[in-house]
């Protein structure tokens, strides 16, 4: 099981609920759960989100583990310059 | 269309003829027409000094000269600065004090810092700053730039 | 790919990385030899030139094309209509590449003509017609919020809104970070301070022009030639908008002339080969410095008001921003990125973000060095500035008190691993800057800043050649000195000498897919896939000199650039250095060579901590930047002349910024001032020398420590100039540019009925 926090503006897609539990095992697992239970948050996920694990932050990268226990965050897509 | 105009120059030391529009830029005629890609167009209207060339000793713009301008000329650009295989201090200086980061910038400065430096052998910091206030750079922040005259300066005055 | 334990950075001496040698393209680069993306030039090849929209907001009526068609020496004319609508990601970028149905900027092309000579291409444009039917424009964030402002897209309905608005606005999005709640924050403060603060959109201000070489044949195979921070995005992107196979477009980078941002989407390249593909010619389209004033990626201006609370012991006890962002014509400024970095700095137990994206009849944003976090760094480290003057706190003290330490939860989320801002505050209170002595007129301001850095899809091809000499080709342009890092880096690994290794940037058919050259990941990503990609040789070298020796693969290891029995039971051989390993490859097996493809990750965020000392003249305004010291955390420096030099060249894009750089529009919605003249950025004559500290708290997640350290120098300046300025000017400045007249004006309105003498 995973606890998973959405960051600010994802809140809104689910109602402002923040803090879910999902059962995923690495990063593609827990945005397809997150999808399928949550239709309204789907399409954002889809466009594109950055997943951070333990304060290491992800883009694009589905089969990545996450670690029983660790913090995770969902936080929108971030480029830089 | 205009008859095109006939100049007759030296570029580099080297004696060229050559055909171009009369409203052509002398920038243009070095890049497009001689292959000179050294000199590079930044802004077209004088205000970032990458398209400095020498021209009978003194520094201008390139882009504001006309290219019929340079007819019984001298012309002088980076490629013209380097004797041979071997670099002139600047050049080496710019590389040994990392004063070029992206470089477009860098053939307009060796080009305006070799004509403070024959002019001024001895600049101060001041003087080298504003000798080369007409020299745009955007990566460096112009610190290593200065660094880098200062030490070719010195260099020079030793040989 | 984690810290490697045995590179502890206390005890272990690198052979190469961390040493000062030549970068490689710096030869053809002080003779001119340097090729550009103006300087290539082909066969038969046009001139293309782009029609622009003179009008902020119109809709397009008719372009007629016939005139213009029928000039002799005009080969090919395009409009919308000659680019494809497919992938709904690439819309905005279409939409902006040219104008369909409507123009949204003053600037926005239109149509684009192809010629045999720059001179009939540009008398091609002046004989299309194009039918406009003006319309009310917007150029301000704050009017472009207000209800009845025009509204520039009809279909606009503001996300992350719950219940979602009913009518069409200007403002494309809502966002939200933080956690606790401020308010309860305000109420535990001593002294609470909210203050407004505006910035004015600026450019990167790279001296090279966009500029591109298309061709394309009949067969629908091209190649193009482009100075860019992402050959293999501006691959796909025209592509997708050409409808062509990826893989028969080529793309190669040139050197590039700077982009710190700008140069990380398309804007003509589509045009180029649109042009191309219809004259069955190579097209030449280099924009003007007009052009890329007025139609390339600007950042966005900002109207932002922040709230800090803090106790009389300096804890700051609660935070509130509120940014606006303008992002021009189409959705996706970074305000979001603003939000989340705004208060990233402190550890705060209440603290609330909340950024608007808002469009105006502007040229569509790009990237500009860390996008959206200057600006609020600005707003947040004034008004932390104003508090420790309030409560009699040293500002270092006040930043120190309330820090971001490993284990922080940040203000947008997760907990910081790792991180060096203490330590950037320590070396700055220790620095001789902080005690020298102030002048008349003079003041100093520091200000702390965060980037986040990232990875990315990477990958390297190192390849061994007969005579033991290196090519490493990498896929990310090389924007900052990279190829110079990755040198020292293959070097380092292999245990051969820098010059003994050459890096090149390889084209889009050489290599796999790369990201694009940004958030500060090059020497970061590809230094991590070339890391790998040598140990990836070494196993192999290893495997050959086993052979050689005929003894297990394992039982041979790789030491000082030499294959070398594992111990005396593994047998008595000499070392074999890379070279003659090299020498005998093809008898052996081949070609040897290491490769690494990755999505790279454990990119580490980096801080920095900026002081300067300015100096303004009470008569004119003017203010001076005396001195200017900047401390960053860079992890581990690969080559320290480059990692100063991106520390510099931040810290002066953000002095420009700061003191005179800003759009102008005027009240007709055009831009006033798209030229170096009226757009003054710094020049020598402006500046002393700017000092630089590297701070090297290892991150982490990188063999070596790395972190990104191009974006995190442009994020304090902003903020420590407009401390220092309105320490010497006796009042505080509340918006950028702090240009003479605007400084006057404050000057003038704080001693009021007082006068000025």
């Amino acid at each position: 099981m995973v606890q998973v926090t959405l960051s600010g503006s994802l809140k809104t897609a689910v109602g402002g609920q923040s803090e879910f539990e999902v059962e995923a095992a690495n990063i593609h697992q827990l945005l397809s759960r997150l999808g399928q239970d949550h239709p309204r948050l789907k399409p954002m996920l889809e466009r594109g989100v950055a997943v951070s694990i333990d304060g290491q932050i992800y883009r694009d990268d589905w089969f990545r583990p996450i670690p029983p226990g660790s913090e995770v965050f969902i936080l929108p897509r971030m480029a830089g310059g | 269309m205009m008859p095109q105009v006939r100049v007759s120059t030296t570029i580099n030391g080297d004696k060229v003829d050559y055909l171009c529009e009369p409203d052509e830029t002398l920038l243009d005629v070095l890049r497009n027409r001689l292959g000179l890609t050294g000199s590079k167009e930044g802004c077209g209207t004088g205000d970032c000094g990458a398209c400095s060339v020498m021209l009978d000793g003194r520094v201008v713009c390139s882009c504001l000269v006309l290219g019929a301008e340079a007819d019984g000329r001298k012309v002088g650009t980076v490629e013209g600065i380097a004797n041979g295989d071997k670099l002139h201090p600047l050049q080496d200086k710019f590389i040994e004090f990392a004063a070029l980061q992206c470089g477009v910038c860098t053939p307009g400065f060796i080009v305006a810092a070799k004509a403070l430096l024959d002019r001024n052998p001895d600049p101060t910091e001041t003087e080298i700053r504003f000798g080369l206030a007409g020299n745009l750079c955007r990566c460096t922040g112009y610190d290593k730039i200065v660094r880098a005259v200062q030490a070719a300066a010195a260099e020079m005055r030793k040989g | 790919m984690p810290l490697d334990s045995r590179l502890d950075p206390a005890t272990y001496k690198f052979k190469v990385v961390g040493t000062r040698p030549s970068r490689p393209d710096g030869l053809d680069k002080v003779t001119g030899r340097a090729k550009f993306g103006a300087d290539a030039n082909a066969p038969g090849m046009l001139v293309g030139k782009i029609l622009r929209s003179p009008h902020p907001h119109a809709r397009i009526r008719r372009i007629n094309t016939a005139k213009a068609a029928k000039l002799p020496g005009v080969k090919a004319i395009v409009t919308a209509e000659d680019f494809r609508e497919g992938d709904p990601s690439l819309r905005d970028v279409l939409h902006n590449v040219m104008a369909r149905g409507r123009a949204l900027y003053d600037g926005h092309a239109v149509a684009a003509a192809a010629a045999t000579t720059s001179s009939i291409a540009r008398k091609a444009l002046q004989l299309i017609e194009v039918d406009y039917e003006i319309l009310p424009h917007v150029t301000d964030v704050d009017a472009a919020m207000k209800p009845g402002a025009p509204i520039l897209h009809s279909d606009m309905i503001t996300a992350n809104v719950d219940p979602a608005p009913k009518k069409a606005s200007n403002i494309a999005a809502r966002h939200e970070f933080g956690h606790g709640d401020p308010e309860v924050g305000f109420k535990a403060a001593d002294l609470v301070i909210e203050r407004s603060f505006k910035t004015e959109a600026t450019h990167q201000g790279y001296i090279e022009p966009h500029a591109c070489l298309a061709s394309v044949g009949s067969d629908g195979q091209g190649e193009l030639w482009v100075c860019t921070q992402g050959h293999f995005m501006v691959r796909n992107a025209c592509a997708e908008l050409l409808g062509m196979d990826v893989s028969k477009l080529r793309v190669t980078a040139s050197e590039i002339g700077g982009g710190f941002g700008g140069k990380t989407t398309v804007f003509i390249e589509p045009i180029a080969l649109a042009l191309s593909r219809k004259a069955g010619k190579p097209v030449k389209l280099v924009m003007t410095r007009e052009e890329v004033f007025r139609a390339s990626g600007p950042t966005s201006s900002s109207s932002i008001t922040v709230k800090i609370g803090v106790k009389k012991d300096g804890r700051i006890t609660g935070a509130h921003a509120d940014i606006r962002f303008q992002g021009g014509a189409f959705a996706g400024s970074p305000v979001s990125l603003g939000a989340m970095s705004a208060f990233a700095c402190y550890d705060l137990d209440h603290v609330k973000a909340v950024g608007y994206d808002v469009v105006t009849n502007r040229p569509k944003q790009a990237a500009y060095r860390a996008p959206g976090a200057p600006m609020v760094a600005f707003a947040v480290e004034s008004v932390l500035d104003e508090l420790a003057k309030k409560i009699g706190m040293d500002p270092i003290e006040l930043r120190l008190k309330n820090a971001a330490k490993e284990g922080t939860r940040s203000s947008y989320g997760p907990k910081y691993n790792r991180v060096g801002l203490s330590q950037c505050l320590e070396a700055a209170r220790k620095h001789p800057h902080y005690k020298a002595p102030l002048g008349p007129n003079q003041g100093r301001g520091i200000a702390a800043g965060f980037w986040f850095n990232f990875g990315g899809q990477t990958c390297v091809s190192l390849n061994i050649n007969v005579d033991g000499t290196v090519v490493l080709a990498v896929g990310t342009p090389d924007i900052g000195g990279s190829r110079a890092s990755m040198c020292l880096i293959a070097a380092e690994e292999l245990g051969i000498g820098y010059d003994n290794v050459r890096a090149v940037v390889a084209d889009t058919s050489s290599l796999g897919y790369n990201d694009i050259s940004e958030g500060s990941r090059v020497t970061f990503s590809t230094g991590l896939a070339t890391i790998e990609a040598a140990r990836d040789a070494i196993g192999k070298l290893c495997a050959r000199a086993a052979k050689i020796w005929d003894i297990p693969a394992d039982a041979v290891v790789w030491e000082n650039g030499h294959a070398k029995p594992s111990g005396p039971n593994a047998g008595n051989f000499e070392p074999l250095s890379l070279a003659e390993i090299a020498r005998t490859a093809a008898k052996t097996g081949g070609p040897i060579a290491g490769h690494h493809e990755v999505n790279a990750d454990g990119a580490g965020v980096s801080f920095a901590v900026h002081m300067t000392d300015a100096e303004v003249d009470r008569e004119t305004g003017r203010v001076q930047i005396k001195r200017y010291t900047v401390i960053q955390d860079a992890g581990k420096a690969i080559h320290p002349s480059y990692v100063e030099g991106q520390f510099q060249g931040g810290a002066v894009q953000g002095i420009g910024w700061a003191l005179n750089e800003e759009y102008i529009y005027g009240k007709d919605g055009r831009l006033q001032n798209p030229g170096f003249l009226d757009y003054r950025i710094p020049v020598a004559s402006d500046l002393p020398m700017i000092d630089t500290v590297i701070v090297e708290v290892p991150n982490p997640g990188h063999p070596y420590g790395v972190r990104g350290v191009g974006e995190t120098s442009i994020v304090p300046p902003l903020a420590a100039i407009a401390n220092a300025v309105s320490a010497a000017a006796g009042v505080r400045l509340t918006e950028l540019p702090m240009s003479p007249p605007q400084v006057l004006k404050a000057m003038d309105a704080e001693s009021g009925a007082k006068g000025r003498h």
